[in-house]
């Protein structure tokens, strides 16, 4: 069976662009702080959504609506209309990762099935299973924590579906489970859908050095004229010990290409691209390649070469977790 | 209000881990958790010196409880969750896997690294049996009202994060270790030097974050000093103290002294920078604009 790609729309434009590019699946959230990419100008209003899933399921494809942060206290009602509006639009499933949320959801729209979000670092196969059992979780997509042989090994052991992350923005912290963004700035993932946000970046000149600061705190120092990259808390350069350099991770992104036939043969089910922020031609690009490759690996050819790297942040790409020399 | 201290989060010499759960059951605190929260590696070290720290704690009237791992991928780590439920002490759970594991109808109480946000989830982990919940440091002020108030209605405990490093994130990957050009599986045990984690500073110098092992915390100390009585008020019933390598037990007296009414919020905090030996404070995760700030006095 051919892996399923599953491909982030940021705009009714790139669901559009995916889809005709060949993805089997989109994934897309509402223009608010229920989804975990709560960018300006970007994500579904509810008109969108209806038309959206429509233009998908037209072509063939489906359409999983991510409610991906946690509920705020006192609002839930915000996310529980997430929920209904996503069912009303017709969406083939909901990525759910707060168990609150999971639970109103299995209660009231038992019919809507539902995924469980990365964000839920279900990161073992007896978590997994029991979400399953509560919840009738029908798939999971894994945390980056596991290497392939550990996610063979879950698969081994459970009868729901799970989703790898492939290509584009890497986590290095288990999803769902970091704060950092909050510490340096008051705005998080969890609570906002936003990780190291542009509203608190600011770059500042100083003695021939160009700073990029996030709430203040300098994540990377370049000398002027060269190009400072975007100051993600994870990837910036820091000092501890003796030792000054990328301490949590390199500003590199995933791209898990090569690793496509072991993943097949660990009993994955879904390939998933990160980047709801990315711009349609982007989207477009990655589809067809991954579609490329997921073909080939059906088809036992070898996997065409090097296609993505060109489109890889800064160039510079890790294989992650996945394997276990990454921890 | 109540005190619980929470698990150590780092790296102790076992008999340094076994003198402070000693020292702990003259102190007057309520409740002890204990056990490895961070990395399953460190246990061996230490496992044998926790069953006796429970029964010294408990002889001294204290309730207690052990903490799960904060994040279960290996085996041995879920082996070790399963054991974890069969101890016959109460469980604290870290990581929703301890569900999976621990048999239906038997209670627990849920830990600081449990995502309770919102009322649904509260309401959802009581109706598994959580009878205490200590809600995540991330959480501001206008949440831990709301939380405390299903907490009451639902009749469990709420507990808010009072003082210590501030747990932020937990991974796959072991920073110590790759710090020594290592990998976690050969990482010769890079923590242990760093008994409250190493201090990860920007590159103009600026301490921010706190190295240990595969977790990240502040640098700064979170301090619940100046609201006490906003907690109190709210309907939050303990402050959780983090075990720190220098004064913990006079911090735990401080804490006791302040809910007494017996010194105010300017007199704790300079004391607890005092008995830290210079620790910062923060508690903007509750009231700031960013987590790191705080709202007492500047150092």
């Amino acid at each position: 069976m051919v892996m399923e790609i599953v491909c982030p729309a940021g705009t009714p434009a790139a669901l559009r662009a995916a889809v005709k590019a060949g993805a089997h699946t989109i994934y897309c959230g509402f223009a608010d702080e229920t989804n975990a990419r709560n960018f300006p100008g970007l994500n579904f209003s509810r008109d969108e959504m209806v038309e959206g899933v429509a233009f998908a399921h037209q072509h063939g494809s489906k359409v999983l609506v991510a409610i991906n942060t946690f509920p705020r206290a006192g609002s839930e009602d915000l996310w529980h209309a997430a929920v209904r509006d996503a069912k009303i639009a017709g969406a083939d499933a909901v990525i759910l990762a707060d168990p609150g949320l999971l639970a109103y959801a299995a209660e009231h729209h038992s019919d809507l099935r539902r995924h469980l979000s990365v964000q839920a670092a279900a990161a073992n196969a007896d978590i997994i299973n029991f979400y399953g059992a509560e919840f009738g979780v029908k798939r999971v997509v894994l945390p980056r924590v596991l290497s392939v042989p550990e996610i063979a090994a879950i698969n081994n052991e459970t009868d729901i579906e799970t989703e790898v992350f492939v290509f584009g923005g890497l986590c290095v912290m288990a999803e769902g489970r970091c704060s950092l963004s909050s510490y340096a700035t008051g705005l998080s993932p969890n609570m906002n859908g936003v990780c190291s946000p542009a509203s608190h970046v600011e770059y500042v000149e100083d003695h021939g050095a160009l700073s990029a600061k996030l709430g203040g705190y300098t994540i990377h120092s370049v000398g002027a004229g060269e190009p400072a990259p975007y100051p993600t808390l994870c990837k910036g350069c820091f000092s501890a010990g003796e030792k000054t350099a990328h301490l949590f991770e390199d500003p590199v992104s995933l791209n898990a290409e090569h690793l496509i036939p072991q993943l097949a043969k660990a009993g994955v089910t879904a390939l998933k691209i990160e980047g709801r922020q990315r711009s349609r031609s982007y989207v477009a690009q990655v589809v067809k390649n991954f579609r490329a490759a997921v073909e080939a690996v059906d088809q036992g050819r070898a996997l065409p070469e090097g296609m993505l790297a060109r489109l890889s942040e800064g160039q510079a790409v890790t294989s992650g977790a996945y394997k276990k020399t990454w921890r | 209000m109540e005190l619980t201290v929470g698990p150590n989060q780092f790296f102790w010499k076992a008999e340094d881990w076994s003198t402070l759960y000693d020292d702990l059951a003259q102190a007057p605190v309520n409740r002890v958790v204990l056990g490895e929260l961070v990395c399953s590696k460190r246990l061996p070290f230490y496992q044998d010196a926790i069953l006796p720290a429970v029964e010294t704690l408990v002889n001294a009237g204290k309730e207690v409880a052990l903490t799960s791992l904060a994040l279960v991928t290996l085996k041995r780590e879920s082996k070790m969750t399963h054991d974890l439920a069969e101890a016959g002490v109460e469980v604290e759970i870290n990581d929703l896997t301890v569900l999976a594991h621990l048999p239906k109808g038997m209670s627990f109480s849920v830990g600081p690294l449990v995502n309770v946000y919102n009322e649904g989830t509260l309401r959802w982990l009581v109706s598994r049996g959580a009878t205490r919940i200590c809600l995540p440091p991330e959480l501001p002020l206008a949440s831990v009202e709301t939380l405390a108030k299903a907490g009451q209605e639902a009749g469990v405990a709420i507990e808010v994060w009072g003082h210590g490093r501030i747990p932020l994130a937990i991974s796959g990957r072991c920073y110590h270790a790759r710090l020594h050009g290592r990998i976690k599986d050969n990482c010769q045990f890079a923590c242990e030097d760093d008994p409250d984690g190493l201090e990860v500073a920007t590159s103009d110098g600026e301490p921010f974050l706190s190295m240990n092992g595969v977790q990240t915390l502040s640098d700064s100390c979170a301090s619940m000093a100046y609201h006490i009585d906003a907690l109190s008020q709210a309907g939050v019933s303990a402050l959780r103290l983090s075990p720190q390598s220098k004064g913990f037990v006079q911090t735990c007296a401080l804490y006791r002294q302040a809910i007494e009414g017996e010194i105010d919020a300017d007199h704790l905090s300079d004391e607890l920078v005092s008995v830290s030996g210079g620790m910062r404070l923060s508690d903007g995760l509750l009231t700031g604009a960013r987590g790191a700030d705080w709202s007492g006095k500047a150092a």
